[in-house]
């Protein structure tokens, strides 16, 4: 390059003031092969970018550098600029002196120096700049959602309404997740079942939704716009095409196991249909609970029984394939297992139960009718105790964070039970109220004030049996007390945790997940919505813990993310990725262990068949590690070759 | 009987003096099983449990003239029987051998050369007999089996917490059933087994400990109980020094046996020991005239 320009920006006082733009300028204009050095106010307003690209145009610029701001504010802005004046947007880099100079010097003397350093080796950079062109990569115009709870449901619906195709994939028998088992939803009280089974009905009944339940996805391949998808389907021992959910299977089947849809307070058959509002409404043989096994088949009483010939022992595991333009996650949550805290009895008393439970045992189609009952001997509790942050913002059990819905869900299941035995006691552990909805502070309010139910602010440290009663052990912050409650059930609200299975599935995606579990956004502000992989999308508690309003918003945000997506029949890639240089390969392989994209295959070399290395660039995020491993010097990332990073760094020192 | 299996050991002032019952028992013990127990030839006091806080080092360094003695001796493994000793042994011997390395500064403000290594590990006695004993070996050995008695096994705290020094579950501590179930005792598993005994609130408020011991000993006696077992002098000072004031304010409490694990062994084993306690009665009830 031999004509090139440079603009610096004031940007208004916060380089100017640090910074002696004038004395820069100078400096800089004597710089070999700068045949133009400005400054102006606001480089990133209209008409500082006009005069950007009038002086490209003008003076015939083959290099411009605008020093600003960092790239990651106006980079874009100024890769436009250059395209509208006819040059390479690549050939324009930006060397930044406000965060990286202004901003963390006070010095004028000091701060121009560097200011001028930045620039110099700015410019060496750009000197061996090579320009580049974007590609372009086709979209597949349907969507994977996994998880089927509420969150996937509202994403499925989203997407099949506006006429694209679902494929949505839920691992076990039933859609429906944890609202299906919830009795009522705070703050309003609705049932959470009467407004959740429409939508499993719905999203299972529309046309451009394929649901597979007691299903997972295996196998992930491809990147944003084609991802290969592998669901493995476990047999149900009940052809789905046959069974007409008469149940009359039920009643003849010998073995009973612990319903996992009552949390483990009622009972069900091995063959069963998890709730009477299971979509599909299909029975299942647990395969493990049934006395049969794949070479031995004992009991046929269920086969014996079905009128309609659906069982079948011999079922296998069936995989399907299929390509998709975006996936959405939105595999939910767990609750952290009582097991965990010892203090609390560690899972050794019946009489102790979690959240999910008490939800189980408020609700009508529950194993206790709705009715509230110890689980140890089916009386009445007059005293019931309800733990809040029994597990949550307690790093020694693990989980530092807040699990945000526990205040709410507290408050609405003291309040039920109040309402269900209006002259027993309840009382709530808290550390604080966090009520930060839209109706929740009132809410809890008004739980606190009507209901006369006993909120204690303080831990409980803990919790044992006897007699027939449960002692609570805990401090009364505000009185400066310790507290002793004979209770007859306590409620542990235990610390939300991201669902089992979670972390296989963030490694099957190769998508990131954070130190609690969750997955991991793309930007804690600006990225909510979207995994660090391009092409896949968070929903609801897999992300973070949430409630269903905000598990409701974030899907139908994901869903239209997915949508934009899918409105491209291309989307256009940055070209500033790796690039393999095949005769210096000698094909070790180092770079292809080193990508933690899976961007780098080994194959053979169309010329001399020797194994080369190959990059993908739809999946390269020109991080540049491969490039840096490289022993051979054979990859270069573009933009970003050996040759410019050392012209940068001789310039500057 | 296992070769070499020999291990230093500290005693600490209480054993010398009012736990003299649980030295000796614990030493009866130990020799039956092929233990050898070497007591250190010089040892002064552990410089007992000092607070959590991590940065004064000065608490530390009566327990580390113990550990440089106890290398200087030649061991590389020494036990106590006082739990207030392990857990102060423990956590400064811990300080040598963690991340956040106190070595040097201890080493630095000593004056020492060569200064302490941070090798010697710290046993309590029933930590080294799960290690090292198995409980079959204990069951051979007994002679008269404790068929008629309900144990409850207490730990208190200084075996189980801070739970880096923890022998055991912290939450759910087991670690003495397996050798009392071989003397054939019953185990009883109470809730407050971990609870604190009140430790050293017993010279400025004991009313306060004796409200402790009092909850601990009917937990106990609630869940059928014949007697306490402790490792922990200050455990068993509390729970039976102070029982006669805990019956005056609760004259419903029946008296409760507090016996040192290892004197139901010796016992069980019909070792000869030096005692005042018989700690299993003779006659057919057992436990309850056992107290002092």
């Amino acid at each position: 390059m031999t004509r090139l320009g440079v603009f610096i920006c004031h940007c208004g006082k916060n380089i100017a003031r640090t910074v002696n733009i004038e004395a820069l300028r100078e400096k800089v204009s004597t710089l070999p092969d700068v045949v133009l050095a400005k400054d102006y106010l606001y480089l990133c307003s209209k008409p500082g970018q006009t005069m950007i690209a009038d002086d490209i145009r003008e003076h015939r610029l083959d290099g411009a550098l605008v020093a600003a701001c960092s790239p990651r504010l106006h980079g874009k802005t100024f890769a436009q600029t250059a395209q509208r004046a006819g040059l390479n947007p690549y050939l324009l880099d930006m060397a930044n002196i406000r965060e990286h100079c202004s901003w963390v010097h006070i010095d004028g003397a000091e701060g121009t120096e560097k200011a001028f350093s930045i620039i110099k080796g700015s410019l060496g950079r750009l000197r061996y700049a090579e320009p580049l062109e974007p590609f372009q990569s086709p979209v597949t115009k349907r969507v994977l959602v996994i998880g089927g709870g509420v969150a996937g449901i509202q994403a499925a619906l989203d997407i099949a309404n506006s006429g694209h195709e679902v494929y949505l994939v839920e691992k076990s028998p039933s859609l429906g997740g944890h609202m299906a088992q919830l009795g009522e939803t705070f703050p309003t009280l609705d049932c959470s079942s009467c407004i959740l089974t429409p939508r499993m009905v719905e999203v299972s009944q529309n046309e451009y939704v394929h649901l597979f339940s007691y299903a997972e996805a295996t196998r992930v391949e491809g990147n944003i716009g084609q991802f290969q998808v592998t669901v493995r389907l476990r047999p149900r021992y009940v052809d789905e095409t046959l069974c007409t959910g008469c149940g009359d299977c039920v009643p003849t089947c010998p073995v009973v196991v612990p319903n996992e849809f009552d949390q483990g307070l009622g009972a069900r058959k091995a063959v069963y249909l998890p709730f009477p509002q299971a979509v599909p409404a299909v029975y299942t043989i647990d395969w493990d609970a049934c006395l049969n096994t794949d070479k031995l088949i004992i009991c046929e009483n269920c086969y014996k029984s079905c009128e309609a010939r659906a069982i079948n022992f011999l079922m296998e595991p069936r995989e399907i394939t299929f390509e998709v333009g975006a996936i959405i996650l939105s595999t939910g949550y767990e609750l952290m297992p009582v097991a965990h805290i010892g203090e609390y009895g560690g899972d050794g008393y019946e009489d102790v139960i979690d959240g999910l439970q008490f939800e189980r045992m408020l609700s009508a189609s529950g194993p206790t009718g709705g009715v509230v009952r110890r689980p140890s001997d089916g009386r009445i509790p007059q005293n019931v105790v309800f733990v809040q942050c029994a597990g949550s913002r307690d790093p020694e059990h693990g989980v530092p964070y807040c699990s945000k819905v526990c205040c709410m869900y507290t408050a609405k299941q003291a309040l039920l039970y109040k309402h269900a035995v209006p002259d027993g006691q309840a009382y709530v552990f808290y550390i604080d109220i966090r009520a930060a909805g839209k109706g929740h502070e009132e809410f809890v309010q008004k739980v606190m004030s009507e209901e006369r139910i006993l909120y204690l602010r303080g831990k409980v440290s803990k919790i044992f049996k006897s007699g027939d009663k449960i002692v609570v052990w805990g401090a009364d912050t505000l009185s400066g007390r310790q507290v002793e409650i004979e209770a007859d059930l306590v409620v542990l609200a235990m610390a939300v945790i991201p669902s089992s299975g979670s972390q296989k599935l963030a490694r099957t995606l190769h998508i990131a997940s954070d130190l609690g579990g969750f997955f991991s956004e793309a930007h804690p502000k600006l990225g909510p919505l979207e995994s660090n992989t391009d092409g896949i999308f968070l929903a609801g508690a897999a992300q973070f813990a949430k409630d269903i309003t905000d598990t409701v918003s974030q899907a139908t945000g994901a869903a239209g993310k997915a949508l934009s997506l899918l409105a491209n029949d291309f989307i256009r890639l940055e070209p500033t990725v790796s690039g393999v240089e095949e005769g210096l390969c000698r094909g070790c392989g180092l770079c292809a262990s080193i990508c933690p994209f899976g961007a780098v295959t080994m194959s053979p070399s169309e010329k001399t068949g020797a194994m080369v290395a190959g990059i993908n660039p739809v999946l390269c995020k020109g991080c540049g590690l491969c490039a840096a491993g490289c022993l051979s010097g054979a990859i270069t990332l573009k933009g970003s070759s050996f040759r410019q990073i050392f012209a940068q760094l001789e310039e500057m020192v | 009987m296992p070769e070499g299996l020999r291990v230093g050991y500290f005693p600490g002032c209480t054993l010398k003096t009012d736990a003299r019952d649980f030295e000796s028992s614990a030493l009866a013990v130990a020799g039956a099983l092929g233990i050898e127990v070497a007591e250190l030839g010089r040892w002064n006091c552990c410089g007992t449990v000092y607070s959590l806080d991590a940065v004064n080092l000065m608490p530390r360094l009566a327990s580390v003239h113990n550990l440089i003695r106890a290398e200087e001796e030649g061991f590389s493994e020494i036990m106590t029987l006082c739990s207030m000793c392990y857990n102060t042994l423990k956590r400064t011997n811990n300080l040598f051998t963690s991340k956040n390395n106190g070595l040097a500064a201890i080493n630095d403000f000593l004056c020492l050369k060569p200064g302490y290594s941070g090798r010697v590990k710290i046993y309590h006695f029933l930590e080294f007999l799960r290690e090292k004993i198995k409980p079959e070996q204990v069951k051979d050995l007994v002679v008269r089996p404790l068929d008629s008695l309900a144990v409850a096994p207490y730990y208190g705290c200084l075996l189980l917490r801070p739970k880096e020094m923890a022998i055991d579950d912290p939450e759910k501590p087991e670690i003495l059933t397996p050798f009392l179930s071989a003397l054939g005792a019953k185990v009883i598993d109470f809730p407050l087994n971990n609870e604190c005994c009140g430790a050293y609130q017993t010279a400025m408020h004991p009313e306060a400990v004796a409200r402790r011991a009092c909850r601990i000993i009917s937990s106990a006696q609630s869940e059928g109980a014949d007697m306490i077992a402790v490792s922990c002098p200050l455990c068993h000072y509390n729970l039976s020094a102070l029982q006669g004031m805990v019956r005056s304010t609760h004259p419903g409490l029946k008296a409760m046996p507090i016996v040192y694990f290892t004197e139901i062994m010796a016992q069980a084993m019909e070792l000869d020991y030096k005692t005042e306690v018989e700690a299993i009665p003779r006659d057919a009830e057992p436990g309850r005239e056992a107290v002092k």
